[in-house]
């Protein structure tokens, strides 16, 4: 990414797509640059899969450009567009064998049938088939016949690869290792892939940028640990992992602290300025990891980098839920907030350190809350 | 589910009445005919079942045979055209928009809800010398001869109707009319199961809809397509009323052969000699049928 500036790849402009007085799509602007891992992420009814379906040609804009590789698609039909799509469903042809499956776009090309053959054989060998050619898909697995798809669109050598929802019908083992391994073949191939999904993880672990989409609008576009670290609006952070959100007001904002007061955990103190309007109302996001918590015997704590008494509250543990590598727990604040504080288990007795009723101190870092106006 | 044999005082109850019904007014009657394929004519009335293959032989003379073959052709080429016509008809409806599609079926079935009698009329109606098609065609020829004379150039001369009824034709057209709702329905099941996305995949591997109909859709509606011929194909083939009534003297079908050899001929041996040449006809179609659907279960 160090070279001079790229053309972007695939350049969305302005682009709209209504059904009906429904704007699935409304009004998204974004550029994807070549090499990318791109992700399209939002929950279901988004827009994102319209807006992935407009880029291969099966749905048309009603508003708007859509630019691939300097290109205008508006009178390109998808079979004569330079990208390829992997279905949600696989799409592998039931009636041909994986071989005639992986060669089908290369025979429809004219290609000679010499180089089909070693293209095909070395597309099989690129997502681990080989030796598969002769099955038919009934014959193979969920995760094998993905692979097929995969294989079938990477032999034509697409400018971009379009996945929908590639990872949502395998099993979770297999989605984690899939996970890896698509990021590996992006990386292998060198192709802009544009992945739909609406499961974070899947997004967060694979993506190079993410574009999280809400409502047809993108309501941020940003790299994983950005959105995650920096969400720009409570969609986002409450879309994006798991997250306490709390209203209050902006008191303070200077270009070195900040305070918000929350009614319902107290006063909230930022070790940097947020650039928002004077004693405005506003939203705070605290992620579960982000607080410590002791016993209510150890006395009051002070918070790291904060001013006595600020980024602290009190409460009792309510619920308690162990997931092996941490464990989260339900803490009702003295206001009756119930918030989530979430524990790593460092040792193997660290779930033993708490328990249901018992009273205990909660501060975080000054660095810690995001402040968000929307 | 409760296994039915467990019960089998309820089972007898509920199967005894349908399967009386089915041995005295199907397999008894249908085993009479075949005997009588076997007898001769002794008297006006009495049949000596007499267990000759005379009828038979006399059913593979040139002139019965004839009629026979022009029977199968009749029925094969109203298939074809079924097939040809039905086929963007079937895929236009599985891909019409969700409102559209009950009112779509309901066009093709509605003519297979009316009397055939009614509807074979109807299309005398259009066909005659002086009928719908005739008059329209006639006041075209006039107008166009009109611009013609108007233009300048040599007027038309007098439209001669055109003969569409009362020959093979006729036949044809009858019976694509009559058999298209049962080409249509299995076509239309056949593709309304195909995973659309399979037709996309086609697209955007860089085909087109030519070839993603031939290569994608239509092996895969196969056993569609292969159910829709046999079903357009063994009613066609014995029809009777169709030929009857649209054809001429030359477009006899087999079935107005057999029903002349049980009428007027009071033939009532020969008659069911053909009639079950006929039905041996129908079982090697659907045997044919029966052989390729499970052949493309083995592939599958």
């Amino acid at each position: 990414m160090a070279t001079a500036p790229k053309q972007p790849i695939i350049s969305i402009q302005n682009v709209t797509k209504r059904f009906g007085a429904v704007a699935a799509v409304d009004n998204i602007s974004l550029d994807i640059m070549p090499g990318e891992f791109f992700v399209l992420l939002g929950p279901s009814g988004c827009g994102k899969t319209t807006l992935l379906r407009m880029i291969a040609g099966f749905e048309v804009p009603t508003e708007g450009r859509i630019v691939i590789d300097g290109q205008d698609m508006a009178h390109v039909s998808p079979n004569k567009r330079p990208v390829n799509m992997v279905f949600q469903s696989y799409a592998v042809f039931p009636h041909m064998t994986v071989t005639e499956n992986v060669g089908y776009g290369l025979r429809i090309a004219r290609v000679p049938s010499s180089e089909i053959k070693s293209r095909v054989e070395e597309a099989l060998a690129l997502v681990k088939l080989d030796g598969f050619g002769g099955r038919r898909p009934d014959q193979l697995s969920g995760g094998q016949r993905q692979r097929v798809a995969l294989a079938r669109s990477l032999v034509m050598r697409p400018k971009v690869l379009l996945l929908d929802e590639p990872l949502s019908a395998l099993d979770a083992k297999l989605r984690a290792a899939m996970q890896f391994e698509l990021a590996d073949l992006q990386e292998q191939v060198g192709i802009t892939f544009v992945t739909v999904t609406h499961d974070q993880d899947e997004a967060l672990s694979m993506a190079g940028r993410i574009a999280v989409i809400n409502k047809g609008l993108v309501a941020q576009l940003s790299t994983p640990s950005d959105l995650y670290e920096f969400p720009a609006n409570r969609f986002v952070a409450d879309f994006i992992g798991s997250v306490n959100l709390f209203d209050g007001r902006l008191t303070v904002d200077e270009p070195d602290r900040a305070i918000v007061d929350c009614p319902e955990i107290g006063r909230i103190y930022l070790n940097h300025g947020v650039t928002g309007p004077h004693d405005a109302n506003v939203h705070v996001a605290l992620r579960p990891e982000k607080i410590a918590m002791i016993p209510e015997a150890k006395g009051k704590p002070t918070a790291p980098e904060c001013p006595e008494g600020d980024n602290i509250a009190h409460g009792q543990i309510r619920g308690m839920s162990y997931l092996g590598d941490i464990t989260i727990y339900e803490v009702k604040l003295d206001s009756g907030r119930v918030i989530r504080v979430s524990r790593p288990n460092l040792s193997r007795y660290d779930q033993e350190d708490f328990t249901w009723e018992d009273k205990v101190w909660l501060s975080w870092h000054g660095s810690s809350p995001v402040v968000l106006q929307s | 589910m409760q296994d039915w044999k467990l019960n089998r005082a309820l089972f007898a109850s509920i199967a005894s009445a349908p399967t009386l019904w089915l041995v005295l007014f199907f397999i008894v009657p249908l085993g009479l005919v075949w005997l009588y394929s076997f007898g001769t004519n002794v008297g006006l009335t009495e049949i000596d079942i007499s267990g000759t293959f005379a009828n038979y032989a006399r059913a593979l003379e040139p002139l019965y045979l004839g009629i026979f073959l022009k029977s199968v052709w009749i029925a094969g080429l109203t298939t074809v055209i079924c097939l040809v016509v039905g086929f963007p008809v079937a895929l236009a409806i599985v891909f019409a928009t969700p409102k559209w599609r009950p009112w779509l079926l309901l066009g093709i079935m509605l003519p297979f809800w009316t009397n055939l009698l009614i509807r074979t009329y109807a299309l005398m109606a259009v066909l005659r010398t002086e009928g719908f098609a005739n008059q329209t065609i006639g006041w075209m020829w006039d107008k166009w001869s009109g611009l013609m004379t108007f233009a300048g150039l040599q007027p038309l001369g007098d439209f001669t109707p055109l003969p569409l009824l009362y020959n093979n034709f006729a036949v044809v057209l009858g019976l694509v009319y009559v058999h298209l709702p049962f080409m249509v329905l299995p076509l239309y099941a056949a593709l309304d199961r195909l995973d659309k996305s399979l037709i996309e995949a086609s697209l955007d591997l860089g085909a087109g809809h030519v070839r993603t109909l031939l290569s994608i859709v239509a092996p895969l509606a196969a056993p569609g397509i292969i159910s829709g011929i046999i079903i357009t194909f063994v009613p066609a083939l014995g029809a009777y009323l169709t030929p009857d009534l649209l054809g001429g003297t030359d477009s006899q079908m087999i079935a107005n052969v057999i029903e002349r050899q049980f009428k007027r001929a009071n033939d009532w041996p020969f008659g069911a000699a053909l009639s079950f040449l006929l039905m041996y006809a129908t079982f090697i179609a659907i045997a044919f049928q029966a052989m390729k659907s499970r052949q493309a279960e083995r592939r599958q």
